[in-house]
């Protein structure tokens, strides 16, 4: 079991998340270039890069000024999310043994702080979920099940690294819901990390070329 | 298929009731999937893919807010109420849910795109609205007042079934009106080679033609070399963009442009409203196949500014009392003209008071997107519908506040009235009526 998933499953979840995302992004260019041209007539790089920095900078918009608290969170988690995994040490390791590639780490007490961190994001998101009127209401097992997809890998790994449980089933579960998740990007709401660029992009494109306002 | 809600409002609207009984479930799965794989798929795909339902854009919107926070009336609990469905049924939805779509979408939203501003990926949720209201258009079930004003644009080319005589005489009489204060005063009819090309919407004449007598005065006292059209093209308002009959609404665009066009004027000057400033600007000239409009055109508050900045018109008073101001959205976060527009009020206002949150964040007045005209029957829960505009005028303390948009004005209004604030409402124009220097010699 660990051979598969450390293996040709792994190759499997590289190529389904890099080509799905490749697909996904290629349809939707042929989609707006035959069905949408409004998309590509006000684009306008300008004011799309404008619209992403305000949004990817903390607090960077009147709505993260209003909620705080989840602003926090919510970037915790998303940088948690994404950093951990490049910049772990033992995965830089792994990949410096199959294509003989590294780059920075960081050190193994931070990455254990980072995934306690993206384990209690997760929790408040699941909670809010449920106790905030208006998100439960559009909430369905599928959000649920995303959430869960993505805290998945961080639970595990931190179980498997501190070996409470037996150290190789973790390793193998651990692994494979790494996987799930990267499978699961182009093809699940999770593919908001993909078209996240793109609808902010448009409008900013909008609203700074067209209505000259901001959007944040 | 889809279930269907608790009504919070008990309102019928013959435009529903009869519009939904000439529907089948093969008819309704045709015109849905016709719309939807139509034009704007790729963000209708991209939009409904991305959106992580984290309930973000429920804060933006004045019906979740004036409703106590009701999760149905946020963006995206309306979103999910509406397409969402249909996309989830394949289309195969029943007339009942389809009037449903229809009251969410023609009286629960305003297309005011505020809620864009607040969800983290930009996220149209007017716009996917719009494209409901299309689906209910093809269906044919539209609000009846709606709908009748949307007929009208069709067959006279204005929202108020003016006809042609009518309306000259409108004009002439406002021109005798104006010239006991003017005597030189002239409205000119079909001038052609001139600068400016003055146009207003269906119920100026019909309801306010004060305003047109206020223009005139303004136009005149400047100088300005400038015409009205007799004919088709005058009505620069559009109803039937918002009730989603695109086909019509291109016709009557068309035949605006094309008045400036057989004018040889060097460009279009619009009376005070929002929803008719983005009909040109916006949405009918895309439909148009223009990106932008195909001749200049500004706004009233942005011709104003402009006489102000340039000298072509004195304020020898000012007003005295408070004064507040509402951000019509179609002009604001639709065109950018908060600037103007306070330059303006603080030219002509002693004591200005900004209403909190403003500017482009501004919430709408709840009459626009074509909610108003949904008419009489729908009036009590548009109005119950933006408690928070009515608190935040309130806030001000203000006596007057300025509404630069004729379905804001209207709106405001009503809300004033329902809300007892003690306070009136007014275009710009009316209190530069009251602050410009009329010119000895033009007095004569
Ligand atoms: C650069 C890439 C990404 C961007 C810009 C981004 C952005 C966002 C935004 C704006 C939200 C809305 C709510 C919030 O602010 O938390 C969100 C939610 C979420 N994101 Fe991302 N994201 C990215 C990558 C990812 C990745 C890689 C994952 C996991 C695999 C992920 C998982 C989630 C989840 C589960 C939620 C929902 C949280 C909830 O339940 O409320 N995101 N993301
Ligand atoms: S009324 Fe405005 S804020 Fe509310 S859903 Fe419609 S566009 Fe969004
Ligand atoms: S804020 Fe945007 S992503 Fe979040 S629920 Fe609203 S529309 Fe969806
Ligand atoms: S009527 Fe006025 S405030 Fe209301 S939507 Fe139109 S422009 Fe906005």
């Amino acid at each position: 079991m660990y051979d598969l998933v450390r293996g040709p499953l792994l190759w499997v979840s590289f190529i389904v998340f890099i080509g799905g995302s490749i697909v996904r992004l290629a349809y939707l260019a042929y989609l707006a270039k035959k069905k949408d041209h409004t998309v590509l007539t006000y684009a306008n790089f300008k004011f799309g890069l404008r619209s992403i920095f305000h949004w990817l900078v903390p607090f960077g918009s009147t709505n993260m000024r209003l909620r705080p608290v989840f602003t926090i969170v919510s970037f915790l988690f998303h940088i948690g999310l994404i950093f951990t995994p490049i910049f772990l040490l033992a995965h830089n390791i792994l990949w410096y043994q199959s294509w003989r590639i590294s780059w920075w780490t960081i050190p193994d007490w931070l990455a254990d702080i980072m995934t306690v961190v993206v384990i209690l994001a997760g929790v408040y998101l699941f909670v809010r979920r449920r106790v905030c009127k208006e998100v439960r209401y559009v909430s369905s097992a599928s959000d649920y099940i995303l959430l869960t997809i993505a805290v998945g890998p961080f639970l595990t790994g931190f179980l498997a690294y501190h070996q409470w449980l037996p150290y190789k089933a973790m390793l193998t579960l651990h692994i494979l819901c790494g996987e799930i998740m990267l499978m699961a990007i182009p093809f699940t709401r999770l593919d908001h990390m993909l078209f996240f660029w793109l609808t902010r992009f448009y409008m900013g494109s909008e609203f700074g070329g067209v209505r000259h306002v901001k959007d944040w | 298929m889809a279930g269907l809600l608790p009504r919070k409002w008990d309102i019928t609207d013959i435009g529903l009731e009869e519009g939904a009984k000439g529907l089948s479930p093969d008819k309704i799965r045709t015109v849905i999937k016709k719309v939807l794989n139509g034009e704007g798929l790729a963000r209708i795909k991209a939009y409904v893919d991305t959106c992580i339902h984290c309930g973000l854009c429920s804060v933006a919107c004045h019906h979740y807010l004036s409703n106590d926070c009701e999760p149905r009336f946020a963006p995206v609990g309306k979103i999910k109420n509406t397409l969402w469905e249909m996309i989830k049924n394949d289309g195969r939805v029943s007339p009942e849910f389809i009037k449903q779509a229809a009251e969410i979408a023609y009286t629960e939203c305003n297309l005011c795109k505020r809620c864009s501003m607040y969800c983290p990926f930009g996220i149209d949720m007017a716009w996917m609205l719009s494209v409901v209201r299309r689906i209910c258009h093809l269906c044919g079930v539209v609000p009846q007042y709606l709908q009748d004003t949307a007929n009208s644009h069709s067959v006279t080319m204005n929202q108020m079934w003016v006809k042609q005589d009518e309306w000259i005489d409108t004009l002439q009489w406002q021109e005798e009106e104006a010239q006991g204060e003017i005597p030189s005063l002239r409205i000119p009819l079909d001038k052609e080679g001139a600068d400016i090309m003055y146009s207003v919407i269906g119920p100026e004449p019909k309801f306010r033609a004060q305003l047109i007598y206020s223009a005139a005065v303004l136009f005149n006292v400047a100088g300005l070399n400038w015409t009205m059209p007799s004919f088709d093209g005058w009505d620069n308002s559009d109803m039937a963009m918002y009730s989603g009959d695109w086909e019509v609404m291109g016709r009557v665009k068309k035949a605006h442009f094309e008045a400036a066009m057989k004018l040889k004027v060097k460009k279009i000057v619009m009376g005070e409203c929002g929803h008719a400033f983005r009909s040109v600007y916006d949405v009918g000239n895309r439909w148009l196949g223009w990106k932008m409009h195909p001749i200049p055109i500004i706004h009233a508050v942005q011709f104003y500014y402009e006489l102000l900045r340039d000298g072509k018109i004195k304020i020898v008073r000012k007003i005295k009392e408070p004064v507040t101001l509402h951000d019509p959205c179609n002009i604001m976060r639709g065109r950018g003209l908060m600037d103007c527009a306070r330059y303006v009020v603080k030219a002509i206002c002693e004591d200005f008071r900004e209403m909190y949150p403003n500017r482009e964040h501004n919430y709408c007045c709840c009459a626009g997107g074509g909610v108003i005209n949904c008419g009489p029957p729908w009036k009590k829960k548009r109005v119950e519908s933006n408690k928070v505009k009515a608190e935040q005028m309130a806030a001000t303390g203000a006596k007057i506040v300025i509404t630069p948009c004729h379905n804001c004005h209207s709106g405001i209004e009503d809300i004033i009235h329902y809300y007892k604030l003690p306070m009136k409402n007014v275009f710009i124009i009316d209190l530069l009526m009251q602050c410009i220097e009329i010119p000895e010699e033009l007095r004569a």
